[in-house]
């Protein structure tokens, strides 16, 4: 087997001193009673690498590739610069295990300083941690950090924030006390007065997301400040890339700002592996999950970096830990510090400016068309809600006729908006494939 | 090595962006833009390159070092799972795409994937089905005792304690804690396995479930096993199994036929997906029949016409774990290497796995302590205790071992073995490796007793030696604001 190196000569000499006269490796396993051996082990036989690739991409071929896609919802289909795949295949990175031996791992965690600064540096925060799963875990984990710090054990959710994210949190906090409110879901911005309703000085912390998953842009500064009298935090759920031009979480008052970070140079793989980000307020970093890397001196000076503030984790505070998660997800973590490093300060602006543009035009090709009402009620960047005439399902069908992935069907999600489409438009959508989206929907709806 | 925002000079840039091609224009509102630009470095592609290829270098990995580490079983990743990983057919597909419009074929692969990779893990463990949603070994933990919550509710029982040895890793009392139980923490017996009598005597109608490890962390495997089973069962709880150390029980022992009723499984360890620097890694539960109805949505599933579906209306279901279906490009690495290795590989794994670290506790046996010294099976635990009267402790030995350019064992874990150090070779080492980490630590006992003190100076061959821990926990430096 390709991937064991021992000849029969090393097996049997291995055995010898171990004191294995046999010479029958499954002597080893005495330890496991006759009775508790395997019923069953039926598995094919081993193949080649051509075999298998073989299956595998005929496997591949049953997934459509070819589509010119307007979905987003919180994942969205950037373009990823060739460098970012180069420097992530160095397997100095991809096959090293977690820093915890600082002077085996200071490449990794250099990075992860440096990819800490950034987030730091996108969001405004003062401190970040080295990432968590994805950006639903991110935001559950923020709110129980809220629950921790304040005391309190009351969330509310805005209406806004990824009906994912949402389904997640309930999922999460079945088993723990906590009082979870939803406000009802508005297309556009936060609606003040239902937050207003349920916000109190029983209150943890108040979810919010810019833009919010319908594509709307908000300014939460006021929002933040009713909190905060209040004694609640504010988390601020975010996409990076629109922050490029974006008011940032802390500009609103955020406390803790959390997001998916696919849209920096993470492939879509269908659904993972993502990147959930997490940054807060210096004086709350005691209480934040996951690890963070931090600077230090060696014994001759010499700048370096360490995973720090460990005494916080599961592996020492085991029951007491306030969370279970001991990975970040350090190599996507990687790919975003240097897809940020590649297209750094201007490129952020730009790339934003460009999906907004674009957005723009998508939404002016697609409210001329007969019957589709483009909601323009709230200021949005890349992402933005459609009304249909009827359900978009047999639409959708008809589009990938055409080789376009229209956009997300919002009945999937929300009962009363079986007429929605919400649509994602990035920078790698041209001028051509838009107006082609807005002609084939013309077509799909009226010939 | 200076950080890249030391080599940030304005002006440069590591991307060129596509020309605005629409007549359309749309600037943000004041109030919703940010005050001051987001300073992320500006450094071209080569910069970009360079610097990072700079700091890789800095890094001890799989396919430069040997890499014993403890219960984290650091074997090679085999090259072609990349490949595999890499199709664009797979990494451009977006999870809320459409997937089965029309009877078009726009997901079937990937769902193929997910669903056939559940299929060998079934049949590897014994379980009846699996989810790949969790995305690490302590998500899948946190989601198997969700999914023992949710059957404990649903049946009316009112449980409040999770049995957990002293030896198991942090993360089963934290997951079981998380999940809104309390912990009952089981000392281990002379013989370093869960102590049967104190077993016994905390199993009560209060307990939900047994988390073990099996082969624990000290590498032994537990011939209690199946009482433990039953005694858990007849209390009406439920067996957990810690899947970290599954490496060393392929084909000979399968967690579902041992009697555990909820499995959680490591990609990144047995099914040999990269670790990547602590993470992305993959970690799904298998559950018995009784728990099927409780995984987590949406669960992928098979129709009748063979296409495969996302199914969302599951009434008992916990729920979203995982915004999708999981670390999708893990899961196809791992399925990916189930098919090269087949049956016999797999088998082949574990006796390669458990050879090893047999070979190495026998010839490491004179020179370090071993305080439990059973049979082991893919890892063993030694002790620094006899060096460390001279004043070198396991934390110097490692630094020793890193010295020579070899990752050290897992040091301090498990918690009930002093001056531990957990050592788990795998089956991916050659003899001349196990050879040259004995000579090498036979050097370093030698040393120890006659030159403790220079174990400070250790290691004097990598970038930096010993960074200040408590410094660093003062400054809390954690982010660079300037250049």
């Amino acid at each position: 087997m390709n991937y064991i190196p021992h000849s029969e000569q090393d097996r049997q000499e291995m055995l010898k001193v171990i004191g294995i006269r046999s010479g029958n490796v499954d002597e080893l396993f005495k330890g496991i009673p006759a009775e508790l051996r395997a019923l069953s082990f039926d598995l094919p036989s081993g193949k080649s690498e051509f075999e298998v690739e073989r299956y595998l991409k005929s496997l591949a071929e049953k997934n459509a590739t070819d589509l010119v896609t307007f979905v987003g919802g919180g994942f969205y289909d950037h373009y990823i610069p060739a460098a970012v795949d180069a420097v992530v295949s160095r397997s100095e990175f991809y096959t090293a295990y977690t820093p915890y031996q600082a002077e085996a791992s200071q490449g990794t965690l250099q990075a992860i300083y440096e990819y800490q600064s950034c987030i730091c540096r996108l969001t405004g925060m003062e401190v970040s941690n080295a990432s968590l799963y994805d950006g639903g875990t991110a935001l559950y984990e923020a709110a129980m950090m809220a629950i921790h710090i304040t005391g309190r054990n009351k969330i509310i959710m805005d209406g806004g924030v990824n009906p994912i994210y949402r389904r997640m949190m309930y999922c999460y906090t079945t088993n723990l006390s906590i009082e979870f409110v939803e406000t009802p879901v508005t297309h556009g911005q936060s609606d003040r007065n239902e937050i207003d309703k349920y916000l109190d000085d029983k209150t943890a912390a108040v979810i919010l997301q810019n833009p919010n998953f319908f594509g709307a842009i908000d300014d939460h500064s006021d929002i933040a400040e009713k909190c905060h009298k209040l004694g609640a935090l504010v988390i601020e759920s975010v996409y990076p890339l629109s922050l490029g031009v974006l008011k940032t979480p802390q500009e609103m008052g955020a406390d803790i700002a959390t997001g998916e970070g696919q849209s920096l140079g993470i492939p879509l793989s269908f659904g993972g592996p993502y990147l959930g980000f997490m940054a807060a307020r210096k004086e709350f970093i005691r209480r934040m999950p996951g690890r963070i890397v931090g600077a230090t001196t060696d014994r001759a000076g010499r700048r370096s970096f360490i995973l720090t503030l460990q005494t916080r984790e599961q592996h020492i505070r085991r029951e007491k830990a306030t969370s279970n998660i001991c990975s970040n997800e350090a190599l996507c973590a990687l790919r975003a510090l240097v897809y940020m490093c590649l297209i750094g300060k201007e490129g952020i602006k730009e790339i934003a400016a460009l999906c907004m543009n674009k957005a723009e035009y998508a939404k002016q090709k697609l409210e001329a068309i007969k019957g589709v009402e483009v909601k323009r009620s709230s200021p949005t960047f890349n992402e933005f809600i459609i009304k249909l005439p009827g359900d978009p399902n047999g639409l959708i069908g008809k589009l990938i006729e055409k080789g376009i992935a229209a956009g997300f069907p919002l009945g999937r999600y929300y009962e009363d908006m079986t007429d929605y489409m919400l649509i994602a438009v990035t920078e790698k959508r041209t001028r051509q494939e838009i107006a082609m989206f807005a002609e084939a929907l013309e077509d799909a709806l009226w010939s | 090595m200076e950080l890249i925002f030391e080599k940030s000079r304005p002006g440069r840039r590591g991307v060129t962006l596509p020309a605005k091609d629409v007549p359309a224009a749309c600037e943000v509102d004041g109030r919703y833009r940010r005050g001051r630009d987001a300073e992320l470095p500006c450094v071209s592609e080569p910069g970009v390159v360079r610097h990072f290829t700079g700091l890789s270098k800095m890094n001890f990995g799989i396919d430069s070092h040997f890499y014993p580490l403890g219960s984290c079983t650091m074997k090679y990743n085999p090259k072609f799972t990349e490949r595999i990983a890499g199709l664009e057919e797979f990494t451009s597909l977006h999870p809320l795409g459409p997937q089965l419009v029309r009877g078009a074929m726009l997901t079937q692969g990937a769902l193929e994937v997910i669903s056939n990779l559940g299929s060998v893990l079934c049949e590897i463990t014994g379980m009846e089905s699996f989810t790949t949603q969790p995305m690490a070994g302590a998500h899948g933990e946190l989601t198997g005792v969700m999914l023992i919550a949710a059957y404990h509710r649903h049946k009316g029982n009112r449980k409040k304690y999770v049995l957990i040895p002293d030896s198991g890793h942090g993360t089963n009392p934290a997951s079981a804690a998380i999940a809104g139980y309390k912990v009952r923490t089981i000392r281990s017996d002379t013989s370093g396995v869960m102590d049967l009598g104190e077993f016994k005597r905390s199993l009560d109608e209060d307990a939900a479930a047994v988390m073990l490890t099996c082969p624990n962390t000290l590498g032994v495997f537990n011939p209690h096993i199946k009482e433990i089973a039953d005694l858990t069962h007849k209390a009406g709880a439920l067996m957990y199994y810690d899947g970290a150390n599954l490496n060393a029980i392929l084909g000979k022992a399968r967690p579902g036929d041992l009697g555990f009723d909820v499995v959680h499984l490591n990609l990144h360890k047995t099914f040999a997906t990269p670790h990547g620097g602590g993470g992305p890694g993959a970690g799904p539960v298998g559950v018995k029949k009784d728990l099927i109805p409780f995984l987590p949505v949406p669960r992928v599933i098979r129709r009748t016409d063979g296409m495969f579906a996302l199914d969302f209306e599951e009434p008992l279901s916990i729920g979203y774990i995982s915004p999708f279906y999981g670390n999708f490009a893990v899961i196809l690495k791992a399925y990916a290497y189930v098919l090269l290795l087949g049956r016999k590989g797999l088998i082949e794994v574990s006796e390669s796995a458990v050879l090893n670290a047999n070979y190495l506790k026998c010839r490491l046996r004179k020179y370090y302590d071993i305080p439990y010294d059973k049979d082991c099976l893919h890892e063993f635990v030694l002790s620094a205790s006899r060096q460390s009267e001279k004043g070198v402790h396991a934390t110097d030995i490692a630094k020793g071992l890193i010295d020579k350019g070899i990752h050290p064992p897992t040091v301090y874990f498990p918690l009930i073995v002093k001056e531990a150090m957990m050592i788990e070779p795998t089956e991916t080492e050659s003899k001349e490796t196990l050879d040259r980490f004995v000579e090498v630590m036979i050097e370093l006992a030698a040393l120890a007793e006659k030159d403790p003190g220079v174990f400070k100076e250790f290691p004097r061959t990598t970038p930096v030696c010993r960074p200040d821990e408590v410094k660093a926990a003062r400054d809390m430096d954690v982010c660079s604001l300037s250049g």
